[in-house]
């Protein structure tokens, strides 16, 4: 009886699933990542800007490669060390019919640090800008108090509203009354935990995009999500898991798609206090001095890790060992900085010059929820790191707790497994949060509170250099004072992966971003 | 019964302010929500602005009387993270859970009482073995991995349902359900029957024990002399007798269904209240984490007196009056 019944359900289940295939027109996305609000300006954080990508657009947009294009300024100069000068796009049309113009940007600009109740505001990237003044509907100046020549990568995070949404709570923007924008979609509905879905824009003034109607829905669950691409429920999956790519490859339906991410996984160590709570002798005491002070003994850490092998054996190949803050390429990498070579008995070379032959007792913290394999990483650090002496507990939790615990003004721990993507695309970002000694603006992501006179020096001057070139020869003296001091020890670049069904191509991006836009039919 | 249900209701009011305070003092023990909601370039400034802008800047026991001032008008709070009221984030997540509860509780009385009455009347047949073979392996096989199989099974390999998500609703006195749809059924069948595969052993236990041990009893021995048909006996007399433990049981497993069912939601991407609970717990976000717990502290509150009340329906001999809570 129960398998009758079983049978007959199921059968009635797959006549019931034929109509609604979905048609070949219309496109749907496999999201990673929890999206929480509509509202563009009201939460920074990744997956809630992949939507508003969708939607609105910026002054300046970011390629797949994060180098800046135009998005509705065509373009921008310096007039004078601190003024801008940015054109706008003529012609454009937000989806409710009206003119985009530059009393559009300022309302954004306005309701930016308005938002209520923002737990993470956007007005983070505007705090360089003093005054901003429209010249004429197309162009517009602003001026910053002093030299800053990362004010196009800082307003290619803020998206452009139309001025009637100036005063509307975020309310207004996941029920689609106030969600205008200029993007190459317009909102159609939002479920939160369940789906976004989106329709064409057929005004947008950039390439048309392929698929009339966009249904991103949010599968958290990796397993869950792999699944649906099989099962031809989504046609492209983001965030593929590592453990399924070999499978995934020889899938003959199935398509990946992979770049190098701008997500470098490193150790931030505790080189600042004198006595830091973690490390300790054999026995357990925390010892009088901070080892890790010593930048000997950061880089005997740093030699005792075996990189190729935990990208090899943890991440499947889908990772690449890191030596700098960002992947050459990226401006601000220095081609000089490689990857610190697996050297075991140069580290206890190194643990002995500093006057710990027998080494020392250390304990290692990492989030189990955070980062591809995070755990797994700092479980296979512990034992590297025994093996030149300093016998390594390993500790690891949930993000929610790791978070606290590890940053200001807790600073609970040594040595501890992080990640940082630098959405810049440049390595100002992670030098100024990471590296730069703790102080108003910079260091906010300083676990470690790594500080150094000569490297903060160097990263002014640069914040201050409006010229190209000699800003990113800047960059990359900086970033080589930190790494050869072994400020922090970087572990290696995450390689984002998507998985798409036969006959649908993705143009993979250094940000993680999926746009639904960018996936095309193959050819 | 008055007497008893006003008690009752008394006794809940306290038990919903110890939870509230205990989950206060539990999630700030956690972490603090700041550092996990900020952009990870933010500075101190931007920092402090968040910390304010959620009121978590106050002392704990401010915050805490803050929120009772609220609750006390029916407001629990918005979510930091959706900026919404959590009460309302919970109740528009309500129906998706609900249909998906109802359906599992469904196939497992609908499927489970006959098999178990079966397995009961005939124990030593090779169709009751198989029943109860089975059953074994719905306790014991973890949701997850089943939930996946039959992922893998139904809709990868044979594509016969859909993998994930919840289907297309329609609106039924008033309701989004999907369960008005075809589409919606086709996407509820598999959680469904994921999630109801443990009350369903669980169903067919409870119904072989009791039946096992009515038909020795003398009331079923005097009814068959009395020349009552062995259909009428169990179907009118035996099943009566067997429903009172499968109502008390089932009544607290509709709560935990309702509330706990995060397994069966991750795995199937179900948008309801499990799996907003889970991830309001990832992100720290209390509000929701506080609406929830009291909701679900009511819900099963609500769910004890129905069935206390259903017993006292069942069989006549239970006085509420006596039972002191």
């Amino acid at each position: 009886m129960l398998l009758k019944l079983l049978r007959t359900a199921l059968v009635a289940g797959a006549v019931l699933c034929v109509p609604f295939a979905a048609s070949a027109q219309d496109l749907t996305v496999g999201l990673s990542a929890n999206v929480t609000s509509i509202d563009p300006h009201f939460h920074a954080l990744s997956p809630n800007n992949n939507i508003a990508g969708h939607i609105f657009d910026r002054l300046v947009h970011q390629d797949e490669r994060q180098k800046l294009t135009p998005g509705l300024a065509t373009e921008w100069k310096v007039l004078d060390d601190t003024t801008w000068e940015f054109k706008l796009r003529q012609g454009v049309k937000f989806h409710d019919g009206s003119d985009f113009t530059a009393d559009d940007v300022i309302a954004s600009l306005k309701r930016v640090p308005w938002v209520p109740n923002s737990p993470s505001s956007f007005a983070l990237y505007m705090r360089a800008i003093k005054e901003s003044q429209i010249v004429d509907p197309y162009t517009i100046r602003f001026t910053t108090a002093r030299p800053y020549p990362l004010l196009p990568v800082d307003l290619a995070n803020i998206f452009i509203v139309s001025r009637k949404a100036e005063q509307a709570p975020t309310g207004d923007f996941n029920s689609g009354r106030a969600t205008i924008g200029t993007g190459p979609y317009r909102f159609v509905e939002y479920l939160p935990g369940d789906r976004i879905v989106l329709q064409r824009n057929d005004n947008y003034w950039g390439p048309k995009p392929p698929w009339p109607r966009v249904t991103m829905k949010l599968i958290t669950n990796d397993p869950a999500r792999v699944a649906a691409l099989l099962a031809g429920d989504v046609q492209i999956i983001e965030a593929v898991p590592t453990q399924d790519i070999s499978k995934l490859k020889n899938n003959a339906n199935v398509q990946l798609w992979r770049i190098i991410s701008n997500r470098l996984i490193y150790l931030h160590v505790d080189s600042f206090r004198d006595q830091t709570p973690l490390v300790t002798d054999k026995a357990g005491a925390v010892l009088p001095n901070n080892p890790l002070k010593d930048a000997r003994v950061r880089r005997a850490l740093s030699k005792a890790i075996n990189r190729p092998a935990i990208v090899e054996r943890l991440m499947e190949g889908e990772a690449i060992p890191a030596g700098d803050l960002l992947p050459d390429g990226f401006f601000g990498a220095s081609p000089k900085l490689k990857p610190e070579a697996f050297d075991p008995e140069g580290a206890r070379r190194l643990l002995t010059e500093a006057g710990y032959p027998n080494g020392f007792g250390l304990t290692i913290n990492g989030p189990n929820d955070r980062y591809v394999n995070d755990e797994k990483i700092v479980q296979a650090i512990g034992p590297m790191l025994t093996r030149i002496g300093i016998a390594t507990k390993v500790v690891t939790e949930p993000w929610a707790t790791f978070a606290s615990k590890g940053s200001a003004p807790n600073y609970a721990y040594s040595l501890m497994l992080v990640g940082w993507g630098s959405g810049t695309g440049e390595t100002s970002s992670p030098l100024r949060s990471l590296l730069s000694t703790v102080r108003p603006g910079f260091g906010g992501s300083n676990r470690g509170r790594y500080s150094n006179p000569k490297l903060d020096a160097v990263l002014d001057e640069a914040l201050a250099t409006v010229d190209d070139e000699k800003r990113e020869k800047l960059l990359q003296d900086a970033g080589e004072i930190a790494m050869n001091d072994v400020a922090i020890i970087p572990l290696h670049y995450q390689v984002n992966v998507w998985a798409t069904r036969k006959g649908y191509a993705y143009t993979p991006r250094t940000d993680e971003n999926t746009y639904a836009f960018e996936v095309r039919p193959a050819k | 019964m008055t007497v008893f249900i006003i008690r009752r209701l008394m006794q809940s009011a306290f038990v919903l302010l110890i939870m509230s305070l205990l989950v206060f003092v539990g999630v700030f023990a956690i972490g603090n929500p700041v550092d996990i909601l900020i952009a990870a370039d933010a500075d101190q400034a931007e920092r402090d602005r968040a910390i304010a802008a959620l009121g978590l800047d106050l002392p704990l026991w401010e915050q805490y009387l803050v929120f009772l001032k609220n609750a006390a008008h029916g407001d629990l709070g918005k979510s930091f993270v959706f900026n919404q009221p959590a009460l309302q984030l919970i109740v528009d997540r309500m129906p998706a859970t609900l249909e998906l509860a109802f359906s599992a509780m469904v196939i497992a009385i609908l499927l489970g009482l006959p098999l178990g009455m079966y397995a009961g009347f005939q124990p030593h047949s090779r169709t009751a073995r198989a029943i109860m073979a089975g059953s074994i392996l719905g306790f014991s096989l973890p949701t997850f991995w089943v939930g996946l199989m039959m992922i893998m099974v139904f809709a990868v390999q044979l594509g016969w349902l859909p993998s994930t998500g919840r289907g297309a609703t329609a609106t039924v006195l008033g309701i989004k359900t999907s369960l008005a749809t075809w589409d919606g059924l086709a996407h509820v069948l598999l959680p469904a029957i994921n999630l109801a595969l443990f009350k369903l052993s669980l169903v067919i236990r409870l119904s072989r024990a009791g039946m096992r041990e009515n038909m020795l009893m003398d009331y079923v021995k005097f009814a068959r002399a009395k020349g009552l048909s062995m259909r009428r006996v169990i179907f009118v007399h035996v099943l009566k007798n067997i429903l009172i433990p499968i109502v008390t049981v089932l009544g607290l497993e509709l709560g935990s269904v309702i509330a706990f069912s995060v397994v069966t939601e991750s795995v199937f991407a179900w948008p309801g209240m499990g799996k907003l609970i889970i991830d309001s717990i990832n992100r720290l976000d209390r509000p929701i984490i506080v609406a929830y717990l009291l909701i679900t502290v009511t819900m099963f509150i609500v769910i004890n007196l129905v069935v206390d009340v259903l017993y006292s329906v069942l069989d006549p001999r239970v006085r509420l009056a006596e039972a002191k809570a």
